[in-house]
């Protein structure tokens, strides 16, 4: 089991999930979050005066798949969230030692 | 009376005596002789304006009516400024920068029946810059069924009219409140625009619209259609005193932050000029002509957001909707005191200047780092400013009747323009230095007893909290 957390623009969320869905990820949790990167945020202007936004919004979505499933959630992931704009984003994958399903108790990769 | 006894006669005698104490020393003699010797030179000032004789009229039901309307799109204003207001600051601040102006619709409210109206219209201390303590609870104000009319020569009923102006003396400290966000203790705010509505705003109304020192009936004899130098100048220069007295936030100017709500800059701007209608177009007191003051506000504003947004465009690349917002907001500050005095070329015209004027001081404001926060003497003081000039400047003869601007009148036909911006000028030069010194005594005396800043750790916290114990945006689902 691995997790994957990928940080990317807001307007890109339902084209990740709709590709996630298409190659069987059943779950995932999405979050609004404020972030830089190489993009180091965005110079805004208002009366005049620059402000510099450091901190920018991103989107943080977060799934558990099955070891099998990575490489391909990874492709369908960047495939659907690249512009090839500086600020696209990036993936993380992280090991997940456990999992269970609370409603019954399943554990491992059936709880997925 | 002066026989001793706890009664505040004893008290006042006894500052009497000190003073009096005082004059024996030569140099406060010589002090005393001086300021017996102005006095003595205003006494004939004092002597009240000779107004000429005007027709008796019927109140009229459509004027009447017009004057109601008005008094309602006025009323809005407050809100629609509490919103353009609060759409600039930080979110933790919102509802305190709101309250600041919201807050008066009570406080001025119950003021100005109470004794506000008197101080600026009756005529009972006969002086040509204070009204007089007779219609307090506006007694009397509109006979026994309120529908007398106002005065001779004028067919909207007097109740109507306080009505009206009690709209006015409520937006005119709020417009101040843009000065101060973010950093005003809400106990100082609530005693300095008491004292100031009192001190300033009322003799100020009297010395412009009273009959007074300022307008068309008095000495100077300037032109102030709705409210350029009582409402947006004095406003404004009660901003910049303030804002120079208060200091800047603890966060200017290092750290600051963008507005955190421009749809509500939008939402507020835009109930402005839906208010300005009444504000300005109300103000030609008369159904019948006040097409013209309705149309040359709009043009203004309309002339003053294309100003604002095309010079953004060529300067920076991309017209802004918070640039939107202010440059609209310019241009009917600036046709304030012109609206019912001049045609569509001049409203135009006043637009386009206030907006770029207003524009510069803002820039202007921002590269000297001086920390009136909202820009409320950027606009509301330079927008005043340059509309009252251009009042002179620009108005029509035939829109200033000598039975209702007499002195204005005279001036026109003996000097033209000319002269008239002449009146103009002193009308503003007299305004600033009223309003200044009078704000910054106020202030001091805030300052004194009660303080006039919150804490650093309070500004950190934010002043919906800290003065309200409230926050805009639930803190539970943040």
């Amino acid at each position: 089991m691995k997790q994957i957390t990928a940080m990317i623009r807001p307007s890109k969320v339902d084209a990740v999930k709709t590709a996630l869905v298409e190659i069987g990820v059943i779950g995932m949790t999405v979050s609004e979050v404020r972030g830089f990167g190489q993009q180091k945020g965005q110079v805004e202007r208002y009366r005049g005066n620059e402000y510099k936004v450091d901190f920018i919004s991103k989107s943080k979505v977060v799934l558990v798949v099955t070891d099998d499933k990575v490489t391909a959630a990874i492709e369908a992931i960047s495939k659907a969230a690249r512009t090839g704009e500086i600020g696209d984003g990036k993936i993380f994958v992280t090991p997940v030692e456990q999992a269970i399903r609370i409603r019954t108790g399943e554990s491992g990769d059936m709880a997925l | 009376m002066a026989g001793g006894g706890k009664t505040p006669f004893a008290t006042f005698d006894l500052v009497r005596e000190r003073v009096l104490a005082g004059v024996q020393e030569p140099q406060m003699r010589r002090y005393a002789l001086v300021l017996l010797a102005t006095g003595a030179g205003l006494l004939p000032l004092m002597a009240g304006a000779a107004h000429a004789a005007l027709p008796k009229a019927q109140t009229d039901g459509a004027d009447t009516l017009l004057m109601l309307m008005g008094s309602a799109l006025v009323l809005l204003m407050t809100p629609g400024l509490a919103f353009f207001y609060g759409g600039f600051t930080r979110a933790k601040n919102v509802l305190n920068t709101m309250m600041m102006s919201f807050f008066l619709m009570g406080l001025i409210g119950v003021l100005w029946v109470v004794i506000g109206y008197s101080l600026s219209f009756d005529l009972g201390f006969n002086s040509p810059f204070i009204g007089g303590l007779g219609q307090m609870m506006l007694n009397g104000v509109g006979g026994e069924l309120g529908d007398a009319p106002l005065a001779d020569g004028f067919n909207i009923s007097a109740t109507s009219f306080a009505l009206f102006q009690g709209m006015f003396a409520i937006i005119t400290p709020a417009l101040i409140s843009g000065a101060l966000v973010e950093r005003i203790n809400f106990k100082a705010w609530f005693w300095f625009s008491l004292l100031w509505s009192l001190f300033v705003y009322c003799p100020l109304c009297h010395m412009v619209w009273g009959g007074g020192y300022i307008g068309p009936f008095g000495t100077i004899g300037a032109l102030d259609f709705a409210g350029g130098t009582v409402v947006h100048i004095s406003a404004g220069v009660a901003a910049l005193v303030s804002a120079a007295i208060v200091g800047p936030r603890s966060t200017y100017p290092d750290n600051q932050r963008p507005p955190h709500n421009v749809p509500f800059i939008l939402l507020g701007a835009g109930l402005l000029w839906f208010g300005w209608f009444g504000f300005n177009g109300a103000s030609y007191f008369a159904a019948k002509g006040a097409g013209l003051s309705f149309l040359t506000t709009t043009a203004s504003a309309s002339a003053a957001l294309l100003t604002w947004c095309m010079i953004e465009w060529f300067v920076d690349g991309k017209p802004t909707a918070v640039g939107a917002a202010t440059g609209a907001v310019a241009g009917l500050v600036g046709i304030t005191p012109a609206a019912g005095f001049v045609y569509m070329g001049p409203a135009l015209v006043i637009g386009a200047a206030s907006a770029t004027a207003c524009l510069i001081a803002v820039r202007i404001k921002a590269s000297i780092k001086f920390d009136d926060s909202l820009d409320a003497f950027m606009v509301h003081g330079i927008g005043g400013t340059v509309g009252a000039l251009l009042t002179g400047l620009l108005a029509a003869p035939a829109l200033v009747p000598a039975d209702y601007f007499p002195k204005s009148a005279e001036i026109l036909a003996k000097g033209g323009n000319i002269a008239m911006l002449g009146a103009q000028f002193q009308a503003v030069v007299f305004t600033y230095g009223f309003v200044g010194i009078a704000t910054l005594v106020i202030l001091l005396i805030v300052k004194a007893t009660v303080g006039l800043r919150v804490s650093e750790q309070d500004e950190e916290r934010g002043l919906d909290f800290v003065a309200h114990g409230e926050e805009a945006y639930d803190p539970m689902n943040g």
